[in-house]
């Protein structure tokens, strides 16, 4: 962790004088804690049968005319919270957000690393699989591989294995920039004086690029990551949006969107802006805190 | 010049037979195509000879050669899901794509070009600000969610527009235009523009950072020195030498834009490829998908053949490299 560990004075000072990273990070983690805290800050279980009536359905937000100040953000057209439904929402979401991220970041390393070390056809092969992926739009790929799934899994288990699907058909898309740029990062890494020496001294290639390359490739994955993080999570609210994300028995934001969309035109606005602000926010911070990282991490962008 | 040509037209014909070969293994493996068209209580010799009249008993390879002869034919063979030739569902689609995608570009070029020069004469200016600040916010917000905000405003507020279909559209031969309506119009400005802010925002950085570069060069320091007017310095010298680019990366975009028409389209219901193909991605409606996939990949392997095939007549010190 040689390069994260000797930046911290550097970039915990940037930090400090930065208001966009401090308010960008902020905003960022209450809204990833209060997704984790979901299940005890939620005024309501949008999930427990019985907790919700259609008696309370369609209430507006607790600030217009008619609101209930039970349900703060107004209620959905069965009666549920619509904050409560958010908050978990966005724990399915960021859920597949960071798996997707954390899949794509290790396979994308270790796929860079052994390409950039190894070269030779392993190397061919990897990167014009990356090209063929990164030539095709995002979107493309993964709505094929949501519909590959569809169709190879029994209709019965579509639902349980939504949240795998959704986290592969992201991730597929999403190892090829880690890949591409820790192999040029390892091309220019192995050809340095102490990889020659590591090797000198007797140490396998598995343990030269665990301890002496890796370390030294990992801030641009970190940047990367962050960066990855709202676009996974752009792309699962679309696909969600799409209908072939996320069930509404386990709706994400995207599929919050998508159900209060279906009943715009009844009036009921809040049902589906607050969780499209809710998601726009969260994706906001998440990408100004990327961008800040990006050049703090950065040394030439001084 | 034919060197390059050949190999680069090999190179296209490569790409088009991987994805081919992706689009004939789905429909290959994915589900059961006897399965999914013969009835309920269909015998087995009956499912027998339905396999046999597929082709199904045959080696792989020949499948697959027989599968792309049939493609270049234009059958994709029958839907799982309408029971209706795919390749008759996608030229049914084709025009209200097309036209969408078509409006949605010009109305990216006719707003991102100047803006792009207003923002690269002026860096520091209120409007430069103002754009940077609207195209942070841009990029984080999802395209279905453009879309439904401005349903909400145009459409369930105001009343103003419609907010799905395509309107009345005139039958042209075997193309249906929503251009010779009125309400085809009216149907068609939402989805544009929802659609054309994608491509918006990168037509307007190309065109900045193009004209922040020619402002520097030594022809426009001598037309500022010679004393020609600010006007004809920006819009007739610069911003001539900077569109090409321009023009050229919006050419490519066009095979991602109909990709990208998929989100539009769901989103105000318009019955383009898109609806069709994500559609088929609900059902599993393989031969759609399989069919659209193959498609998109022609025009995304044509518009870069022709890109790379201009520039090399255009710029001959490209045609001894390996272009990609």
């Amino acid at each position: 962790m040689s390069a994260v560990l000797s930046a911290p004075p550097r970039v915990g000072a940037l930090f400090l004088a930065s208001p966009k990273a401090m308010i960008s990070s902020a905003v960022a983690l209450i809204l990833i804690l209060s997704a984790l805290c979901a299940p005890w800050i939620a005024p309501h279980d949008p999930f427990a049968l019985g907790s919700f009536s259609l008696m309370d359905s369609e209430l507006p937000p607790v600030w217009s005319e008619g609101g209930d100040p039970r349900f703060l953000l107004g209620t959905d057209t069965q009666g549920r919270d619509v904050l409560s439904a958010i908050l978990y929402g966005m724990r399915v979401s960021l859920l597949v957000g960071f798996a997707a991220v954390a899949i794509s970041a290790a396979v994308g390393t270790l796929f860079g690393l052994v390409a950039g070390f190894r070269g030779g056809w392993l190397d061919a092969v990897l990167m014009r699989l990356a090209d063929v992926i990164l030539s095709f739009p995002t979107i493309l790929i993964a709505l094929l591989v949501s519909g590959i799934a569809r169709g190879l899994l029994p209709d019965t288990r579509q639902e349980d294995y939504a949240v795998l699907v959704l986290i592969l058909a992201i991730a597929i898309n999403e190892w090829t920039q880690y890949a591409r740029t820790v192999r040029g990062q390892t091309l220019v890494e192995a050809s340095l004086d102490y990889v020659k020496a590591a090797r000198l001294s007797g140490l396998g290639d598995g343990r030269i690029l665990a301890r002496h390359i890796l370390p030294n490739v990992l801030s641009p994955v970190i940047v990367i990551a962050t960066i990855n993080l709202a676009l996974a999570v752009l792309a699962e609210a679309t696909l969600s949006f799409l209908g072939v994300g996320m069930p509404a028995t386990q709706p994400s934001l995207g599929t919050l969107i998508r159900i209060g969309n279906e009943n715009l035109f009844s009036g009921v606005w809040w049902v589906v802006v607050f969780p499209a602000l809710t998601l726009v926010l969260l994706v906001l911070s998440v990408n100004l805190f990327g961008d800040w990282l990006r050049d703090a991490l950065n040394p030439r962008s001084e | 010049m034919a060197r390059f040509l050949i190999k680069r037209l090999g190179q296209a014909v490569l790409v088009i037979l991987a994805v081919g070969l992706l689009s004939f293994l789905m429909v290959r493996t994915v589900g059961d195509p006897v399965q999914s068209m013969v009835r309920e209580d269909a015998t087995v010799a009956e499912r027998a000879a339905l396999r046999a009249r597929l082709g199904l008993d045959d080696p792989v390879p020949i499948q697959f050669a027989k599968y792309l002869g049939r493609a270049m034919q234009g059958d994709f063979g029958i839907s799982y899901r309408n029971q209706r030739p795919v390749a008759e569902m996608i030229v049914e689609r084709l025009p209200a794509t097309l036209e969408l995608v078509l409006v949605a570009t010009v109305l990216a070029l006719a707003i991102g070009i100047p803006l792009g020069v207003i923002t690269a004469i002026r860096p520091r200016g209120p409007l430069a600000n103002g754009v940077q600040a609207v195209s942070l916010v841009g990029v984080s917000t999802p395209t279905f969610v453009t879309g439904i905000l401005l349903i909400l405003l145009f459409a369930v507020t105001l009343r103003w527009l419609p907010s799905f279909g395509r309107g009345e559209t005139v039958e042209l031969g075997w193309w249906s235009t929503g251009f010779l309506t009125l309400s085809g119009w009216r149907a068609l400005l939402l989805p544009s523009l929802t659609l054309a802010l994608f491509q918006m925002t990168l037509i307007m950085r190309l065109v900045r950072a193009e004209m922040i570069e020619i402002l520097q060069s030594d022809y426009i320091r001598f037309a500022r020195a010679r004393g020609l007017p600010q006007h004809d310095i920006h819009y007739r010298l610069a911003l001539k030498n900077a569109l090409m680019p321009v023009l050229t990366i919006t050419g490519m975009q066009i095979g991602g834009l109909i990709a990208f028409a998929i989100v539009t389209e769901t989103v105000f219901q318009w019955p383009g490829m898109g609806l069709l193909f994500i559609q088929a991605v609900q059902f599993a409606d393989v031969p759609v998908m399989a069919a659209y996939l193959m498609f998109v990949g022609l025009v995304f392997v044509a518009l870069n053949a022709l890109v790379d095939v201009t520039y090399a007549v255009v710029d001959p010190r490209l045609r001894t490299g390996g272009a990609a």
